[in-house]
């Protein structure tokens, strides 16, 4: 669709969200990014049928975990579209975006 | 994943403390060994590898944050119960300044008999023995009297799921198969009746079992047994 999205969002592709593990949202932080969205398929059409429920699930938990770190849990969200969706893509990365900005970057960043 | 099955087989369940808690602990700390365990609290998702995992980075970030260093190494043993898995970390024991460990109460006190020289920390509070109900879901189940009685009771026990751990039928409190302690908990001597009554052993409740002998329980002192068959 040619969609133009914020350039500071970068794309790590999962078979499904299912895949997203709690260890590899918080080693994402550790790595120094601001913010971390997840986008899985709409609920009930996830292609492997519950994945982007588990996902939904642990980015509750690591909610809870990134509030006692001190980060913030409005650093991690969970999204759902369609892959048929190019706009709602667009809108998130938007959205995400402006939300990330908000809050500023990360306290755990490491200072150079 | 370990044959622990072919042990004895009870789980112990701990949880992990708090953030803050292990945090305050680490105050005076920057190198830390971080020993998990892979049996009984994998199984309850206390401090298996997974668990070292997030708690290592939990701990990083929060340092991070308050711009402090922390250098963790995150190692998970097969055992902490036993000599020779505890032996494995030796080599590397001295780079660090403190051990934190996320086994059962017995697992971080066998490290901190081995290592003398460290001050080696509990990160998880250590529970109950008991099983998986469901995935995420343990519940208590055995109370480690030392003198089991479930053949009388069709499986059940009376020390552990009665909250009173009465042993001739339930109390007054029994109200509907739930324990007046919290409405959530079924009525240990409920679920006896009905599993005997499953069996066909009613019989069984008539026998009066007699005032227990606490001896065999931690009531007479720490426990050691002894099988001299086995002893090199």
């Amino acid at each position: 669709m040619r969609l133009s999205y914020p350039a500071n969002v970068k794309i790590v592709k999962v078979p499904c969200t299912g895949r997203v593990d709690i260890l590899l949202m918080l080693r994402a932080f550790e790595s120094g990014v601001d913010g971390v969205y997840l986008a899985g398929c709409l609920e009930g059409e996830c292609h492997f049928l519950r994945g982007n429920l588990r996902a939904k699930k642990r980015v509750q938990y690591v909610k809870t975990l990134l509030d006692e770190v001190g980060l913030g849990s409005g650093r991690l969200e969970m999204y759902n579209m369609s892959s048929a969706q190019g706009q709602r893509f667009a809108e998130v990365a938007r959205e995400m975006t402006e939300k990330i900005r908000v809050l500023g970057p990360s306290p755990a960043k490491k200072k150079k | 994943m370990t044959l622990n099955y072919l042990w004895e087989a009870r789980m112990i369940v701990a949880n992990r403390k708090s953030l803050e808690e292990i945090l305050n602990m680490l105050k005076p700390y920057k190198k830390v060994l971080l020993l998990g365990c892979n049996e009984c609290v994998t199984v309850c998702a206390a401090g298996g590898e997974r668990e070292v995992g997030v708690l290592a980075s939990e701990l990083r970030l929060s340092r991070s944050k308050e711009g402090q260093e922390i250098e963790i190494r995150e190692q998970t043993l097969e055992r902490q119960c036993d000599h020779e898995y505890i032996d494995q970390v030796r080599p590397f024991v001295g780079d660090y300044e403190v051990i934190l460990s996320m086994a059962c109460g017995a697992g971080i006190q066998y490290v901190a008999e081995k290592y003398r020289t460290k001050s080696v920390l509990p990160a998880v509070n250590t529970s109950f023995l008991g099983v998986t109900l469901e995935q995420g879901v343990w519940s208590e189940r055995c109370q480690g009297c030392g003198e089991c009685v479930l053949h009388l009771t069709g499986g059940i026990c009376p020390i552990a799921r009665c909250a009173k751990s009465l042993l001739n039928g339930p109390c007054g409190g029994s109200s509907n198969g739930k324990c007046e302690v919290d409405k959530e908990l079924d009525c240990g001597w409920q679920l006896i009746i009905d599993r005997l009554k499953e069996l066909g052993q009613m019989d069984r409740y008539e026998e009066i079992i007699p005032v227990k002998d606490w001896t065999t329980s931690r009531d007479g002192g720490p426990r050691k047994r002894i099988r001299e068959d086995l002893k090199l």
